[in-house]
């Protein structure tokens, strides 16, 4: 399977705002430049089909940044330029350095999305604690982490209203990703359980206890 | 230590320093202050480094008292600043005596004053940064009256001695910005990016620390819908479903799905800054 090349688009004065054909190719990219950092970098921040490229340009001018993102293209994506490869993302074996993340299964939208889905809420929850989540990037809210895993099977629609009020910890699904609300907020995921976890600490470095990159399982508190 | 007793506001009164850039993916905006070179320019007027936080007052009506003798001094906007009841001007550093009150008129040029005192307000720091962030509610609270700030300790640098014209009050009248392109122009019609460099556009009264959204012709997109979110930079010229422009400003979302048609230069972003609801805008080419 080919791929699109990824493309650099105008993003300012100081950044480039990297198209990639989708979430992997998005991983794949910040991982490669994440390993490879030149001074003058401000910072990294994927989104689901793009990467924007935050330089100081003092440091970094704007051209040197966009032949680095190039050169971290033809190396990490190489099905990109030569159409060669199946373009998959190796499967990652899970790691001590995963984050584990408690959760009490018994979310409002439990039973009414494993209904949707057709399988039981035993079901789908032992799924959720089986899978190997990986934070893609953050959006929404800070520290509101986007969890993808490659086998996660299932599709799961938004709530059609929004809940004005979604209490902090709450940990739900919406489309493919999995997540948890750092704080109260309105909301549309469905939600099928619950964290005590800090994933927002303002005086914790990170605050976020997600970070783009970094490795989930989930594990059923005990009550 | 000395302390600022805030007696009374009009217009809003927040924290802000430099921002905390580098956050972004971890969902935090840069915040900061919207007029960067007016907190500088204050800063430097009292001897300041040029990141120390002040206060962003909307359009005036701040008045405060400190504890101590204190330096000051006002930027950004262009009205009246009064120590007990004596003018003594914006744009220039002054000295208010303990208990004395320092009053700031509403702007007759300009939308946000820039307050530094001298020492800096030191309020708690979250994520590296003073600055209230308005979305995220990350930072000081907002300042009403009643609040009593803390002001850092004395600066290195003394006071300059400066002739007076430091002064670069804001425009009345059309204010011209730089456009840059943006990742997202064949979004729109040929003809709506065209009508966004030649058309005469109006800050709507809607517009804050998130946004400055611009009334004026609908602008054609020539794709419908939305993007996938992607991350936003400030300056960015969304464009709605609509038609309508909003350009991002410091305590923008992260990431956005409306598509980006063109980026405010970032040297024009105090100048945008001072755009008051209603006042005219023009964009040329970077």
């Amino acid at each position: 399977m080919s791929r699109a090349e990824p493309r650099l688009l105008p993003a300012g004065r100081s950044a480039i705002l990297v198209e990639c054909d989708g979430l992997d190719a998005v991983i794949e990219l910040h991982d490669a430049l994440a390993r490879d950092l030149p001074d003058g970098v401000v910072e990294l921040v994927p989104a689901a089909r793009t990467l924007l490229v935050a330089v100081d340009p003092a440091r970094l001018p704007l051209e040197s940044a966009a032949n680095w993102v190039r050169r971290a293209v033809r190396e990490a994506l190489p099905s990109a330029s030569s159409g060669a490869g199946d373009g998959a993302r190796a499967e990652e074996p899970a790691s001590d350095d995963d984050l584990v993340i408690d959760v009490d299964y018994r979310g409002d939208d439990l039973a009414d999305v494993a209904a949707h889905l057709g399988v039981t809420a035993e079901h789908l929850v032992a799924r959720h604690l089986a899978t190997r989540w990986r934070v893609a990037f953050i959006g929404f809210a800070p520290g509101f982490g986007y969890l993808v895993a490659d086998d996660w099977p299932f599709d799961v629609p938004r709530l059609d209203v929004a809940r004005t009020r979604v209490p902090p910890g709450a940990v739900g699904l919406a489309g493919a990703f999995s997540g948890a609300y750092p704080r109260e907020s309105p909301g549309g995921w469905r939600l099928i359980g619950r964290t005590e976890a800090a994933l927002w600490d303002p005086d914790a470095d990170p605050p976020a206890l997600l970070v783009p990159g970094r490795g989930v399982r989930f594990r059923e508190a005990r009550a | 230590m000395t302390r600022l007793r805030i007696e009374g506001t009009g217009g809003r009164v927040l924290v802000q320093d430099l921002g905390r850039p580098g956050f972004a993916h971890l969902g935090v905006a840069p915040s900061g202050a919207l007029d960067r070179g007016a907190l500088a320019l204050a800063n430097r007027l009292v001897g300041n480094p040029d990141g120390l936080a002040g206060l962003e007052v909307v359009l005036g009506g701040l008045r405060f008292a400190p504890d101590r003798d204190l330096w000051f001094a006002v930027t950004g906007a262009w009205g009246s600043v009064r120590v007990a009841g004596r003018e003594v001007g914006p744009y220039r550093a002054a000295r208010v005596r303990a208990g004395e009150a320092v009053e700031i008129g509403t702007a007759q040029r300009g939308l946000r004053y820039l307050v530094a005192v001298r020492g800096g307000i030191d309020e708690p720091v979250t994520l590296g940064s003073r600055s209230r962030d308005t979305l995220a509610g990350i930072g000081p609270e907002p300042v009403d009256a009643g609040r009593v700030l803390a002001v850092g300790p004395e600066p290195a640098a003394s006071v300059p001695l400066l002739d007076d014209d430091a002064a670069y009050p804001p425009t009345v009248g059309a204010v011209s910005l730089g456009l840059l392109p943006g990742p997202r122009a064949d979004w729109v019609t040929d003809a709506a990016l065209a009508a966004l460099h030649e058309s005469s556009w109006r800050v709507s009264a809607s517009s804050d620390r998130v946004g400055a959204r611009l009334e004026g012709p609908a602008l054609e997109r020539r794709v419908p819908g939305e993007l996938v979110s992607e991350p936003t930079v400030a300056g960015a010229i969304q464009v709605t479903g609509a038609g309508v422009p909003t350009v991002l400003l410091a305590d923008r979302p992260v990431t956005g799905g409306y598509p980006v048609v063109a980026i405010v230069d970032p040297a024009s972003l105090d100048r945008l800054a001072q755009v008051r609801p209603g006042q005219e805008v023009r964009f040329r080419h970077a």
